[in-house]
């Protein structure tokens, strides 16, 4: 008996449906299952106090404090260094072996896992650098770790601009550098934002890489080079150690919301974008 | 024009930077860990069960293995799922679908492994030690988490590889009266077969090198495991438990496991650009 290629393709039409509605199930899951735990728990003092007791009690004040510092400044250091990286790679040489080899560099730093990077952090800057665990040595693994997504972002934004704007820049008489800052990067810029908004969320989420590099302290940071506990790393800490489910589903909720937030952004500045170049 | 040329050396020197930053992770990483896996002897360190860091045993290979086991179950799940939702997205659903699927698939990838690791505890291991039996930390649980985990980096990439076959090829098909399922397994994945080869190589990375999860729900006990129902403990896992109280030798040798998996990475790393470099190739031949 032959199967028609019909039923085949109903067949195998229904399969892939499945799939897609289960992976967005697990999705939605994910996040109500958080949210229904623990957002009853997210009060205005769980916010503004400091934890007590290990987190037992009390808020997560320093967490989002340290988070913020952490993530805020891992972006400030990386977006310099990889949108001039994917200027360069794009507006100031022509594709030959030295772009290649960036290039190797950038995709193999992507694919290196977080761990190894805190164990880099954790001999280069903690150690070797003396910098201790700090904001700053947490900072500068991460951003070394969002780097690749920065210049690849840029890059493909960058490419997007047509090209009859260098031509007509060109033709008012600018320089390259005029060019590429004032008509480029500007046409670009909301392509940029998606890149290093999407890099601050990959910052919040991390844990590995901070926790052998911030460390775990729990009080407040007063200056960049104070250890501070991430958000992550604190809800890490609270579920695996047993300390306090309660505020460990808290946590979450905060991160989750935070996440949420951060890749809605992305995804309005990326629309905001594509309607830009087209 | 003296001023573009010191601009553009400037952009160069800060362009090096990503290079110059592999090249110090590499450097340090096989600085701390190279010596103690020579002074325990290269065989041993990597075939040896015994690790015992407090008396001076070092042997990694039940990590190894979990490492092993964990990924290549995550793979079945990962790729099943990935590789189906991305053929759905490109060749079948309306783009309207497809405008609320992507994002959402793009979000999974966002949420914090710690999370994912969490809710594995929470619900999966229960459920696996109740239905299945054993301890429910496990290589099983630890895939399924890790499946979900990597399932964005292979939907995404295959999603380029497949909008990458030209149309023609899915056209050329259609016009010969084939259905779109049809053109979609004989034609278009045929054609993009090194993309979606290159995606699950890098799926496969982000399954071995995650750690926060799997430490969550593998159990992470010292054996080589029999079976899927059993803890394990993974070269990341290996790490992240012990780098919090290691010193001397123990916090080499943890440098050292370092060095295995970042061998592995960059293994797998230069398979997956080696391949997509072909497909670039073979686009320009067409």
């Amino acid at each position: 008996m032959r199967i028609s290629p019909r039923t085949t393709q109903a067949a195998a039409l229904a399969g892939m449906w499945v799939l897609a509605i289960l992976t967005l199930g697990v999705l939605a899951f994910i996040i109500a299952y958080i949210l229904v735990h623990g957002l009853p728990h997210v009060t205005w003092s769980f916010l503004t106090e400091s934890p007590e007791s290990m987190g037992r009690e009390g808020g997560i004040l320093p967490m989002i404090v340290g988070t913020a510092w952490v993530a805020g400044l891992a972006v400030v250091i990386a977006a310099p260094v990889g949108v001039a990286t994917a200027v360069y790679l794009t507006e100031y040489t022509r594709e030959g072996r030295l772009t290649a080899v960036i290039r190797f560099g950038a995709d193999c730093l992507a694919g290196i896992p977080s761990i190894i990077f805190g164990l880099f952090g954790f001999v280069f800057f903690v150690i070797t650098l003396g910098m201790g665990l700090s904001i700053v040595s947490g900072a500068l693994t991460l951003a070394l770790m969002v780097l690749p997504t920065i210049i690849r972002t840029t890059e493909e934004a960058i490419r997007a601009v047509p090209s009859s704007y260098r031509d007509a820049s060109y033709g008012l008489g600018s320089t390259r550098w005029q060019m590429v800052t004032q008509v480029v990067l500007r046409s670009a810029l909301p392509g940029i934002g998606t890149g290093i908004v999407l890099s601050i969320g990959r910052s919040v989420s991390e844990t590995a890489a901070v926790m052998l590099t911030a460390g775990s302290a729990l009080g407040l940071p007063h200056t960049a080079f104070d250890s501070s506990r991430t958000l992550a790393l604190h809800f890490y800490i609270l579920s695996r150690e047993g300390i306090s489910m309660t505020n460990a589903f808290a946590t979450a909720s905060v991160l989750i919301i935070a996440i949420l937030a951060i890749n809605l952004a992305a995804y309005g500045l990326m629309r905001r974008f594509v309607a830009r170049v087209t | 024009m003296r001023r573009e040329k010191i601009i553009a050396l400037a952009l160069l020197v800060t362009a090096l930077s990503a290079i110059s930053g592999l090249a110090l992770i590499t450097a340090f990483i096989f600085k701390e860990g190279l010596p103690i896996m020579l002074t325990v002897g290269l065989e041993k360190f990597i075939l040896s069960g015994d690790w015992y860091p407090t008396e001076g045993a070092f042997g990694i290979f039940p990590m190894i293995v979990g490492s092993l086991a964990v990924t290549a179950g995550a793979m079945v799940i990962g790729v099943l799922f990935g590789l189906g939702c991305a053929v759905l997205l490109t060749q079948f659903a309306p783009p309207r679908l497809v405008s609320i699927i992507k994002p959402s698939i793009e979000l999974l990838a966002g949420i914090p492994s710690v999370v994912y690791g969490f809710l594995g505890v929470v619900i999966l291991v229960p459920l696996i030690r109740e239905n299945l039996g054993g301890p429910g930390l496990s290589v099983l649980a630890a895939s399924i988490v890790l499946g979900i985990m990597v399932l964005p980096t292979v939907t995404s990439i295959s999603v380029d590889a497949l909008q990458a076959v030209p149309r023609s090829y899915r056209e050329g098909s259609i016009a010969l009266g084939a259905t779109v399922w049809q053109t979609t397994h004989r034609v278009v994945l045929r054609a993009a077969r090194s993309g979606i080869v290159a995606a699950v190589i890098l799926g496969m990375g982000r399954a071995v090198g995650e750690t926060m999860a799997v430490i969550m729900v593998a159990g992470n006990t010292l054996d080589v495991p029999g079976s899927i129902l059993d803890p394990v403990r993974t070269l990341t896992s290996n790490i992240a438990l012990e780098m919090g109280y290691a010193a001397g030798d123990h916090r080499k040798a943890l440098f050292a496991t370092g060095v295995v998996l970042f061998v592995i990475i960059m293994i797998l790393n230069t398979i997956a650009l080696a391949v997509s470099r072909r497909r670039a190739r073979q686009a320009v031949v067409r």
